[in-house]
């Protein structure tokens, strides 16, 4: 495989944003919700070196902080997200007829509304919260997964190799899950990453409109959501998990699409 | 949806960093701002600073736009609850009486009063001429018919009115004559004239709702949900007239949207800064400062686990440095409070409990461990979201209770949630929020007898019960006013919530209007608005 410049550019900020966040797991300059009455608000500074905020928390310690916390909530997403749409996408894909007929229409029907509204739907009945928004949004994530598997095992289901395992009496589940699906693995692998980077930024948005991570907790649109006020007197505020999301989304598609 | 959706995001939050990006610009300008000082008075000054120029001609006419950061929860003046809507509503509806900016009580439907004796019977004569919105004149079947819904008395009440328990006390509205109509009360109460505040509203119309009618300087035009709530000069005002022809309400999801729409102009009056924003307001603006006169202040549940031990509350108070928050949150302004009642109350306000819980971590561990909570509590408080001030307070308390033990989390919910979630369905542990008062002292205590309605804490102390019960009865002032303080000092001996602050009101004021006028109550009072000749 041709290894592209954006590949490389890619992985090198995909590497920047893991080390930062794993880093942040065991250390931090400071504790990322200790608050100084005698430095807030200020400019980026040796002590400092994103700036801190209106409470005078080190914006540094808050962005590895809530990168971390922003990072949990997208892979825990896009593991329910991805394993039940896989699940099901699988399992009409296979067998198709009326059963697929009918998961396919309500599929296309959670499509239809706009995924952010659907979110605020499902929270309006959960709550909201760190672990309600993972629902939330693992359940939004659900129909894209389940028609690209859907779609991949209907074309692999007609290949030489599952009809060969057939004749060989291979169980359904021998073929569904040993035989298929490493065979779709390419096309899995970028939608959990495109799913991971919509992900990110569904958690951003949810968080910066106030239902997802609950302050004093840091998470990339939490600080966002708090660092709006301040746009004008401390743009430090919003720049750091502002471009911290974009470091991370940018990294993420450079890799995935080359 | 990947691609589709994903573009979306990016989108919104590419132009977020753009925002960020083009801010970094203006980053001077606001700091130039900081230094300025800005054009404010001390506490007490009842005008914005333009006035005290002097030489300030006002000219009739011209439309503004005011900021306010949560929806109206309803036009009917005797069904609404939030602080906010009455604030609003103050511009369309009179009573019997309605308080000036000093704190007292002028005749406004009613010309003038009289009082027996006991403290019986209140005799109101109906104001010459005064009509309402549609022009028609107010009649004493109006007048009685306000008086009952307020009280409860009505055969038949809607049961969404908000029915004043203070009250309860009227025995008969009676209709003496055409312009007379007479108060007869259980006991005698003289300080049931505070309650004749409220609206005076046209008998048996039904439309209060969506169509709300008073006698105030403006009427109502047009209401948005969400939106926006637009009143017009009343030209046929019984009173000094409106300056304004027109002022729209304008409702911002919260004060960071709201400050938004005051740096692009497009907002005039804006009633709740926070420090920060009042550092960083365009020189177009003045900014007015006084007091909310709220009691803010972590209410806790007193029915609920921890909070139903005494101690628990007291710990939580000792733990609470309020001077640290009123530095971060107020920027040192604002006022520490003791007990449910603001210090704007100046007769009343029982100063020797200040310094009552001054800030102790060991005595709040001290206490926690005779409760049996040596290691500390986990519990949740809800904050409005839309009221940054309290969310931002919230941020502070959870910091200072770590350090005695407590883990304090955050549940942000939205206003209507929290009114029907915490206020009405006393479903919490704990809360921040302020509470406003009407003129009457007993307004600030009243809600904490055990068997109030909006006894939202779940208070209960019989000698406050009967302490209130006396101060109510007690027609002799110094009596009354010990009553009062005693009052308060059960509060706060009982550490019926943790206390904060009477938190500074700070507006920003187009610099082409003057006229803005703090109430030492929750009202904004369009009527002395004006644009100010160039």
């Amino acid at each position: 495989m041709k290894v592209s410049w954006n590949r490389i550019i890619g992985a090198i900020l995909v590497g920047i944003v893991l080390l930062f966040v794993i880093i942040g797991v065991f250390y931090t300059p400071y504790d990322p919700n200790a608050m100084n009455g005698a430095a807030k608000s200020q400019a980026p500074s040796l002590l400092h070196w994103l700036g801190t905020d209106n409470f005078g928390r080190d914006l540094l310690s808050r962005v590895m902080e809530g990168s971390r916390t922003t990072f949990f909530v997208a892979i825990a997403t896009v593991a329910i997200g991805g394993t039940i749409g896989t699940l099901v996408g699988a399992l009409t894909g296979f067998y198709g007829g009326r059963i697929d007929q009918i998961i396919m229409r309500i599929n296309d029907g959670i499509t239809s509304f706009p995924s952010i509204l659907l979110t605020l739907v499902i929270i309006s009945v959960f709550g909201i919260g760190k672990y309600k928004i993972i629902w939330a949004l693992g359940i939004v994530f659900i129909p894209s997964f389940v028609r690209v598997v859907r779609s991949e095992y209907m074309v692999q289901k007609e290949m030489d190799y599952v009809k060969t395992a057939k004749l060989m009496g291979a169980s359904d589940v021998r073929i569904l899950f040993l035989h298929i699906l490493p065979n779709i693995r390419p096309i899995l692998v970028s939608t959990i990453t495109i799913g991971f980077n919509n992900a990110v930024l569904a958690e951003a948005g949810m968080s910066y409109l106030g239902l997802g991570v609950q302050p004093p907790d840091a998470s990339l649109g939490r600080m966002l959501s708090e660092a709006q006020a301040y746009l004008f007197s401390a743009p430090w505020y919003a720049i750091a998990p502002g471009v911290m999301i974009v470091i991370t989304v940018l990294g993420l598609s450079l890799v995935n699409e080359g | 949806m990947k691609n589709k959706h994903f573009s979306k995001y990016l989108v919104m939050f590419v132009i977020l960093v753009c925002t960020v990006a083009l801010s970094g610009c203006k980053g001077d300008k606001s700091q130039e701002n900081t230094n300025k000082a800005p054009t404010t008075d001390d506490t007490s000054s009842k005008e914005s600073g333009q006035d005290a120029d002097g030489e300030v001609t006002p000219i009739y006419g011209g439309s503004i736009v005011v900021g306010i950061t949560q929806d109206l929860d309803s036009l009917d003046p005797h069904k609404a609850v939030a602080a906010g809507t009455n604030e609003v509503l103050f511009n369309v509806y009179e009573g019997l009486v309605k308080p000036n900016e000093n704190g007292d009580l002028v005749p406004a439907v009613a010309s003038d009063y009289q009082v027996s004796e006991d403290g019986k019977e209140y005799t109101f004569s109906i104001r010459e001429g005064i009509t309402f919105h549609n022009g028609d004149a107010v009649t004493a079947e109006d007048i009685k018919y306000s008086i009952e819904r307020c009280a409860g008395l009505l055969e038949e009440t809607d049961p969404s009115v908000k029915v004043e328990s203070a009250l309860s006390n009227v025995k008969e509205v009676n209709i003496l004559d055409e312009k007379t109509v007479q108060l007869k009360l259980e006991k005698g109460d003289t300080e049931i004239l505070p309650y004749l505040t409220c609206a005076i509203v046209p008998a048996n119309y039904d439309k209060l709702d969506t169509q709300p009618m008073g006698t105030g300087p403006f009427k109502f035009v047009s209401y948005a949900p969400l939106e926006s709530f637009i009143i017009e000069k009343n030209e046929a005002y019984w009173g000094e007239q409106a300056y304004l022809d027109q002022v729209t309400f304008k409702i911002s999801a919260n004060t960071d949207s709201a400050f938004m729409e005051l740096m692009a102009g497009s907002i005039d009056i804006f009633p709740y800064l926070t420090d920060d924003q009042a550092n960083q307001l365009p020189d177009t603006y003045n900014i007015a400062e006084g007091n909310m006169n709220l009691v803010q202040a972590l209410f806790l549940n007193n029915a609920a686990e921890p909070f139903t031990d005494e101690k628990v509350r007291q710990a939580v108070c000792y733990a609470l440095d309020r001077q640290a928050i009123l530095d971060m949150v107020a920027g040192g302004r604002g006022t520490i409070i003791d007990t449910n009642m603001f210090p704007a109350f100046t007769k009343y306000y029982n100063t020797d409990l200040t310094g009552t819980y001054d800030y102790n971590v060991d005595k709040a561990k001290e206490l926690l461990a005779e409760a049996g909570y040596g290691n500390g509590f986990t519990f949740t408080i809800t904050v409005p979201s839309n009221y940054q001030y309290h969310v931002d307070t919230a941020q502070i308390l959870v910091e200072q209770l770590k350090a005695v033990g407590i883990t304090a989390k955050i549940q942000q919910v939205e206003w209507n949630g929290w009114l029907e979630d915490v206020y009405n369905g006393r479903n919490y542990e704990a809360t921040i929020i302020g509470l406003d008062s009407n003129l009457a002292p007993r307004d600030s205590v009243e809600r904490f007898v055990s068997t109030a309605k909006n006894n939202f804490i779940n208070y209960k102390n019989e000698q406050f019960d009967e302490t209130f019960a006396k101060a109510i009865a007690s027609t002799v002032d110094e009596e009354k006013v010990e009553y009062y303080k005693q009052l308060q000092a059960y509060l706060t001996q009982d550490a019926a919530s943790a206390y904060i602050q009477d938190p500074p009101l700070l507006v920003a004021v187009n610099k082409k209007l003057a006229g803005y006028t703090f109430y030492p109550v929750y009202v904004q009072d369009m009527a002395k608005v004006y644009y100010i000749s160039e």
